[in-house]
């Protein structure tokens, strides 16, 4: 295999630091293709070591007399020191790492060699396609259709085969739509919102450029989702983009839907952050977080620069606009910003988990992200290159989907008994994202994941997480079914910087995991004796 | 009640403080002897007690009525529209008399009646025994023994009647030292750990000056160290910032040079204790603010939270130019350098600031807080309150503005202390046998006056209004609601570590909102993990004995 040319050394003795709340760890270091290995020496325990290169997000190394330190910055935001025997062992070491955790091919990262026990390839992957969710929309009403036109990927590459649309809307308007938008992005369904009969729809930005083009096909599907809602159903456009911005997309062949050429619909300006300025964000507030010493003033200081619960405001508030849309007004919604694969999918997923009970269980919520992040083409190989810590100029990284992460871990304070799932779930999706053994997140498109075979050659990460071991991990003991939408509070003083992710590894003394284990026995005690044939009206769900 | 012009007020309009959409109820405003009661349309009643309003405004009149805003001490602010200004003048003039009452006799406790009689009265006073606390620490012992030296408040009239002291100080001691420091605070035992033998006294400033000595002084301190087997150094800690001490210092210099230098002296009524006069000591700066930085911190806090449509960016910085999360981080690390000296060098310590009854009640309790898990449970901690606040004279109706006074003497040092004990609950959710709402339940009681316990200013005061006699005791009545202050993830076996070792890393400082917006409750959780918790705690209960009923 090709990785043994990017393999400088063998071995060396080292010592590993893994933090004040960790003893260090001595023993014999390794490269091997994936992995950095430290075997103990046989009389300690005899626990290996494991780190997936992959998860290196940047690395350091520096060689006094005959020793050398590595410092390795993970990608789940951990920093572990490497203490090593030999000034050249260190440097191939550190070689090696940086060579082996910066490969760019696909087909032969790690996921397309783990074989873990228990899991069977090919399992889970079935889970979550568009036909399922088709199928729990054509229940309640006979006005959407799955289409397969984007069967070869020749419409959109960025969506998956088969997308679902207004029934009235045929495939050839389809085709003219996807022409129309950025991407060939039109607009799909994303959410049926049955209590209201109400739809989300997500696309990318209308081709109309300078010319101020019209396209009859995309205004078409529009006037159809209205017509099909409800007679004189109003919607509502909600830009992620600032009015300014949407304009000036125009010089560059973008822009925004003109209002006369799709009456009943409204335009809103939301402008929310992405690309590079959210990524500087997140590298700022790792900086601010990795500063024990800084004074109140100086960390309050850098909390507000960083501006990054500005932007969980900012996606909460968008999100909660979406919502009340559908649920107040009886609107339907069509959300998009540019491209449409980044900004627009924070507000499609956080509009659903606040509108639909189902979205917030522990299978609910594995669906949407796969159908409304996975399947929806955010390019999660792109946006996930780097975390916090690389030195490397960031080009199309951004933490979106921890962004969006965040944004769930807020709404899970605010109603603590109404998700299924934990914080657990959240921190191993983070980590999943960035670097996994799994091959969900790979790739940035259903596209690219069909030419490099990831459903047959990698396990999915659902079935992964789904095995019982996990469970006690991922999902929240206190969880009881609440059929009603969850509005959040965007006030300043109701957010929370999210300590469990951004201060993991900086523990307060007495871990949350503690009390947390506290809660798991009240629960499980509860719930084995509820099990019992006493009438106890409140029964928790098994 | 001869204040009372207006009793009742229909079409009243109650605005939501933070809704954008100044979304409001209507209802009836009633204004009784004690309270101001709102009832809504859907028969929703909100009281505010008038002890518990800070400040009442009327703003300029509007379209849609008389604006009538009122701010109360426990970080209510409400804001009625009275359709009528009159009405709107009457209540106003009415509140702003009955918030502020000029004598002792007028406050609620003297009214308030909750139906006991005169021996469950008694008892309830007799809740919390300070000689017993002593007890339970080791005290007296062959190296402490109780002092009668201030049995009738001759030395000292702030504190109590019952102090402890090293066994050899003898009652010339005593006394010379109590002259040398401010207001007669002569260093006494404020905490006594049994383990390492060593002690946390608490005392006021030396009236040193420049360079006056008092060798009594210097003998009780030496009586202090000595009466630690383990350790014969001792720690002095001046919870003043040091900044502030030498600027004064200086002060003092320019003056000694311009007048002479024997007037200066005695002019001097400041002061700290120079290492060389005094044999086995450290002297150590801690730097918590005086009461007026304090009051400001907290001014400037509440008018941050208080703005409508605030930004995230607008809070953090309006966070930090508050400065109050910093002020809580200095009490903090002043209590753990505490409990470090304590702990690690078995060194005995004497705190003190000024007048020795804000920063070094703060500092004493919340040190013994870390190092002693009694007072991390509901009981211990009225004790401590008990002890360390209202018997050692922090003068609650001052500091908390009970009577029409001088409003510079009032300061939210309890209310941090409160805070600190927050965030060591929020970092260790086991430790504390008591929850949030307790600690909010006795912010509320210091300022209601609905009690005895923080009514006056010192044991002494205390005593000449009745206090015992004449009101209630609060802590009885929180005992009987215990269940809703008890802490379902408490866990008394699990304190291993029985001295708690808090990380004052920044981060780790969070804003309360429970406590600053506890009457917003827009801005709170909608759903409460402590009920569910509670809930299932109380139904595994009740399986355990319905298994146990049906196997016997």
């Amino acid at each position: 295999m090709e990785f043994s040319e990017l393999i400088r050394t063998g071995q060396a003795q080292a010592e590993l630091l893994r933090g004040p709340e960790m003893p260090p760890l001595r023993g014999t270091l390794c490269v091997t293709g994936h992995h950095l290995l430290l075997s103990p020496g046989p009389q300690a325990t005899p626990d290996l070591w494991l780190l997936l290169l992959r998860s290196v997000d940047s690395i350091e190394k520096r060689v006094a007399g005959d020793a050398g330190t590595i410092t390795l910055r993970c990608k789940d935001l951990r920093v572990l020191q490497l203490d090593i025997e030999g000034v050249e062992a260190t440097l191939d070491i550190a070689r090696s790492i940086e060579a082996l955790s910066s490969l760019e091919s696909v087909i032969t990262s790690f996921p397309f060699f783990y074989r873990p026990k228990g899991l069977r390839l090919g399992e889970a992957w079935h889970f979550h396609p568009p036909e399922r969710y088709y199928k729990r929309i054509a229940r309640e009403t006979r006005a959407w259709r799955l289409s397969e036109a984007n069967e070869d990927f020749s419409l959109c590459p960025s969506y998956p085969r088969a997308v679902i649309v207004p029934r009235a809307v045929d495939d050839d308007a389809l085709a003219r739509s996807a022409r129309f938008r950025q991407g060939g992005r039109f607009p799909v369904l994303s959410y049926y919102h049955a209590p209201r009969g109400t739809v989300l729809l997500r696309s990318s930005q209308p081709l109309t450029g300078r010319q101020k083009l019209r396209c009859a096909e995309d205004e078409e599907l529009l006037r159809a989702v209205l017509a099909e809602a409800r007679p004189g159903a109003r919607g509502f456009i909600v830009d992620t983009r600032s009015a300014q911005a949407a304009k000036q997309a125009r010089m560059t062949g973008g822009g925004t839907e003109a209002k006369a050429a799709y009456p009943g619909w409204k335009r809103l300006h939301r402008p929310l952050e992405r690309g590079r300025p959210l990524q500087e964000s997140f590298v700022r507030l790792m900086e601010a977080c990795g500063d024990p010493e800084q004074s109140m003033d100086r960390w309050l200081s850098r909390l507000d620069g960083c501006r990054w619960l500005s932007h969980v405001k900012e996606a909460l508030s968008t999100a909660c606009l979406a919502a009340q849309g559908m649920e107040w007004e009886g609107a339907c919604i069509l959300v998009h910003g540019a491209e449409g694969t980044d900004s627009t999918l924070l507000v499609t997923s956080l509009a659903q988990l606040i509108l639909d009970p189902l979205s917030r269980t522990m299978a609910g919520f594995q669906e949407l992200i796969e159908r409304e992040w996975i399947q929806a083409g955010h390019p999660f190989q792109l946006r996930c290159a780097h975390s916090a810590f690389s030195h490397t100029r960031p080009k199309h990284e951004a933490p979106i989907f921890l962004l969006f992460l965040d944004c769930v871990w807020q709404l899970g304070r605010q109603f603590p008994l109404s998700l299924e799932f934990g914080e657990g779930m959240l921190l191993a999706l983070f980590d999943h994202s960035y670097a996994s053994p799994f091959g969900t997140f790979l790739c940035n498109s259903e596209k690219e994941r069909c030419l490099c075979e990831v459903r047959t050659r990698t396990h999915s990460l659902w079935s992964g997480l789904n095995q019982p071991k996990e469970q006690r991990k991922l999902r929240n003991p206190l969880y009881v079914p609440n059929p009603l939408a969850i509005w959040p509070s965007v006030e300043p003083q109701s957010l929370r910087l999210w300590q469990g992710l951004f201060l993991r590894w900086t523990h307060p003394p007495e871990p949350s995991e503690v009390a947390w284990e506290k809660v798991w026995q009240i629960a499980t005690d509860q719930k084995t004796e509820g099990s019992q044939p006493t009438d106890s009206a409140s029964e928790p769900q098994p | 009640m001869e204040h009372i012009r207006t009793t009742k007020v229909e079409q009243v309009k109650l605005l939501d403080r933070f809704s954008t959409s100044n979304k409001s109820l209507t209802g009836t405003l009633y204004l009784t002897a004690t309270h101001l009661l709102f009832i809504d349309s859907h028969q929703k009643e909100t009281w505010i007690l008038h002890h518990h309003i800070a400040l009442v405004e009327k703003l300029a009149l509007t379209t849609s009525g008389c604006p009538l805003v009122i701010q109360c001490k426990n970080f209510r602010t409400v804001h009625f529209i009275v359709p009528r200004e009159r009405d709107c003048h009457d209540i106003y003039n009415s509140l702003l008399q009955l918030s502020k009452q000029a004598k002792y006799e007028d406050l609620y406790a003297f009214s308030y009646n909750p139906k006991q009689n005169d021996s469950e009265r008694l008892r309830g006073w007799q809740l919390v025994d300070l000689a017993e606390e002593y007890k339970r620490m080791g005290v007296p012992n062959s190296n402490w023994q109780l002092s009668d030296a201030n049995r009738d408040y001759k030395i000292c009239e702030t504190y109590p009647r019952e102090l402890y002291v090293p066994r050899i100080a003898s009652k010339p001691i005593i006394v010379g030292s109590s002259k040398f420091r401010s207001k007669g605070r002569f260093p006494v035992l404020s905490y006594y750990h049994q383990n390492k033998e060593a002690a946390i006294c608490r005392c006021s400033q030396p009236l040193s000056g420049f360079s006056a000595r008092c060798l009594e002084d210097e003998h009780l301190l030496q009586a202090i160290s000595k009466a630690n087997p383990a350790n014969r150094y001792m720690y002095v800690m001046d919870t003043r910032p040091r900044h502030r001490m030498q600027s004064w210092w200086a002060t003092q210099k320019d003056i000694g040079r311009i007048i002479l230098n024997a007037m200066a002296n005695r002019a001097a009524g400041k002061g700290y204790e120079n290492e060389d006069n005094y044999s086995n000591i450290r002297f150590q700066f801690v730097g918590i603010e005086n009461i007026h930085v304090m009051r400001s911190s907290l001014q400037k806090l509440l008018e941050v939270n208080g703005t409508k449509g605030l930004s995230v960016s607008d809070f953090y910085s309006g966070l930090e130019n508050a400065g109050w999360l910093r002020h809580i981080k200095a009490v903090m690390d002043a209590a753990i350098f505490l409990a470090k000296a304590i702990m690690v060098e078995n060194a005995s310590v004497l705190v003190h600031c000024s007048d020795g009854w804000d920063r070094t009640s703060q500092v004493c309790s919340l040190g013994s807080l870390l190092l002693d898990p009694y007072y991390r449970t509901i009981r211990g901690f009225m004790v401590l309150i008990e002890k360390d606040w209202i018997s050692f004279g922090h003068k609650y109706s001052e500091r908390c503005g009970h009577l029409d006074g001088d409003p510079k003497e009032v300061s939210p040092v309890f209310t941090q202390f409160l805070e600190c004990v927050w965030h060591l609950t929020e970092q260790f959710p086991q430790a504390f046998e008591f929850n949030e709402a307790f600690l909010l339940q006795i912010h509320e009681h210091i300022h209601s006056c609905q009690f005895g316990n923080f009514i006056g200013n010192c044991q002494k005061e205390r005593e000449e209004l009745k206090l015992k006699e004449k009101t209630y005791s609060l802590w009885p009545f929180l005992l009987d609601d215990q269940e809703k202050y008890v802490n379902p993830l408490y866990s008394s076996t699990s304190q291993k570590p029985a001295v708690l070792e808090p990380n004052t890393v920044a981060f780790h400082f969070k804003f309360w909102r429970n406590m600053y917006h506890q009457f917003d409750r827009t801005l709170h959780p909608r759903q409460s993990v402590f009920n569910i918790i509670m809930n299932m705690n109380e139904q595994n209960k009740q399986l355990q004995k319905d298994v146990k009923d049906l196997e016997s």
